[in-house]
């Protein structure tokens, strides 16, 4: 589904990624681990066009997309969820995922109501500001809202940064779930247990270049590498 | 020198309701301009010259339909259209390009513009007064407490709070106004939910820009319309923006009600130094609450 080819992304002058490269298929969710800094949240507005990289290639659904505007590649059927979570503060819950709405013609159609169902803590906010929420309310929040753009392919970036271990289980279940429901997951992580449960595949990220990939497995099981790259 | 002997309960209340009024004029021109600030964080200085614009049209189609009650109306509801239009082609052409560039080089950007606007509607309706005049039912005035309210006044004192419901609900009710305020305050998240932002700037400038063309149009009967208006009203109007709280628009209307009402009483008291008043009360706001009455999106 996204095919990542030697990207090459800066910020101003400095130079963030190193021909970075990777594969999701569909129906998969892939991490990308790397501790702070290693250029994960990079990789993925790379990706989604929010810091275009200067090289490389990208094609989604076998489409080159480097460089087109965001919002065309979310109408494409991205959707992101951003590690600072980005909610808008001063719109209600229920705002903030009604102008995320959109409708995809063929898939699995969310509504506000879908998005409560997942997230039942939400519901209780619904016209509560976006800004009087908690960390982990909005982080919930956050992947309704790119719920609501109907994607086929979610870029989730950190979303157990700040999470108490019991709502990070229950995260957990959440992506499981949304996988069974057919969406392909780009995986953002520090938390190794945590992800590794999750995904099929995994990239390792440091200082801005791919360390090692390999299959979950093969990631587990090789802890050197784990620790040179470190994490 | 006249003194306060010579002041009445009912020339208190007059001037109340008068600088009530002209706060409703303040207020529509002030919140498309807070509207345009808030969303588009351009402090567009061209501002006064729309609603230059807005008077001039207004002029314009009143004496082209023959200057009756029909020709009043059509000027009120077209005039702002027509700003609207002049705003939309700015923005598509030059303002689009120039979002991202910082605050000093839209100010110089404004403020030429600004210019050029000034001098194309002296080259399009000279440097005469122009006038207008409001149909037979919203001349005169009504008696009150025994002195006389301008019956065009309480025509803005209605309009003035329709506007703000109407700016209101726009706002809040629908989705293009909720994108509105979540473009203010991350307008590249906005992007990331597939929403084509460079739109919804377009629309809110437009929508911006109309309400200074409906300031325009309302004010006409109540003044001489002629060139230099436009630098009388921006100057207030960002000062109105400012102590109401960038961006709010109950900024807005606290910081007209503000200026206009300091304004019509200093007129009642101090004649002579009338103008003194409202800037004096900016003053006195800034100097307690720097960042303005009401939060600023800023």
């Amino acid at each position: 589904m996204l095919d990542v080819e030697t990207i090459n992304t800066y910020y101003g002058l400095s130079h963030i990624l190193f021909d970075v490269s990777l594969k999701v298929k569909s129906g998969q969710v892939v991490c990308l681990l790397g501790r702070n800094g290693a250029g994960k949240t990079t990789t993925l507005k790379s990706i989604l066009g929010l810091t275009p990289p200067k090289m490389g290639r990208i094609r989604f659904k076998g489409e080159e997309i480097a460089g087109e505007q965001p919002f065309r590649l979310v109408r494409k059927g991205i959707g992101y969820v951003p590690d600072d979570r980005r909610i808008f503060a001063d719109l209600t819950v229920g705002e903030n995922l009604e102008i995320a709405a959109k409708k995809a013609a063929g898939r699995e159609d969310w509504d506000e109501e879908k998005v409560y169902k997942l997230f039942p803590t939400l519901k209780g906010f619904a016209s509560r500001r976006g800004g009087f929420l908690s960390g982990g309310e909005q982080k919930m929040l956050a992947i309704g809202r790119a719920l609501m753009g109907n994607p086929e392919f979610l870029l989730l970036d950190e979303p157990t940064e700040g999470l108490a271990p019991a709502l990070v289980r229950s995260l957990g279940e959440t992506i499981t779930r949304l996988k069974e429901a057919g969406l392909t997951v780009l995986l953002a992580e520090q938390n190794v247990k945590f992800t590794l449960k999750l995904s099929d595949y995994g990239y390792i990220i440091d200082n801005g270049r791919i360390c090692y990939q390999g299959t979950v497995k093969e990631l587990m099981e090789d802890d050197d590498v784990r620790k040179t790259c470190g994490i | 020198m006249e003194t306060s002997q010579g002041i009445t309960l009912a020339a208190l209340a007059i001037h109340f309701l008068v600088g009530l009024s002209r706060a409703m004029i303040l207020f529509i021109v002030c919140s498309g301009l807070s509207f345009v600030l808030g969303v588009l964080r351009v402090p567009n200085v061209a501002h006064g010259s729309l609603y230059m614009i807005g008077a001039f049209s207004a002029f314009s189609i009143f004496t082209l339909l023959g200057g009756g009650a029909v020709a009043f109306w059509a000027a009120l509801i077209l005039a702002p259209f027509v700003v609207a239009i002049v705003s939309l082609i700015a923005e598509r052409s030059l303002f689009k390009h120039l979002y991202q560039r910082e605050h000093l080089m839209l100010l110089l950007f404004t403020f030429a513009l600004m210019l050029i606007l000034g001098d194309l509607v002296k080259i399009i309706w000279g440097a005469q007064y122009r006038s207008i005049m409001a149909p037979e039912f919203l001349r005169g005035s009504f008696p009150l407490f025994g002195a006389s309210l301008p019956r065009y006044n309480v025509f803005l004192l209605i309009v003035g709070p329709l506007v703000a419901i109407g700016l209101w609900l726009f706002t809040n009710k629908t989705k293009i106004g909720k994108i509105a305020r979540a473009a203010a305050v991350d307008m590249e998240m906005v992007g990331a939910l597939g929403i084509n932002v460079s739109w919804v700037f377009a629309f809110a400038f437009v929508l911006g820009c109309f309400l200074a063309g409906m300031g325009g149009a309302l004010v006409a009967p109540t003044i001489s319309i002629t060139i230099g208006m436009d630098h009388d009203l921006i100057i207030e109007a960002f000062l109105i923006v400012v102590i109401g709280g960038l961006g709010n628009m109950w900024g807005a209307m606290v910081g007209s009600l503000i200026f206009g009402l300091t304004q019509s009483f200093g007129v009642l008291f101090l004649p002579q130094f009338a103008i003194v008043f409202p800037y004096t009360a900016v003053v006195i706001v800034l100097l307690i609450r720097p960042k303005g009455l009401l939060k600023s999106v800023w």
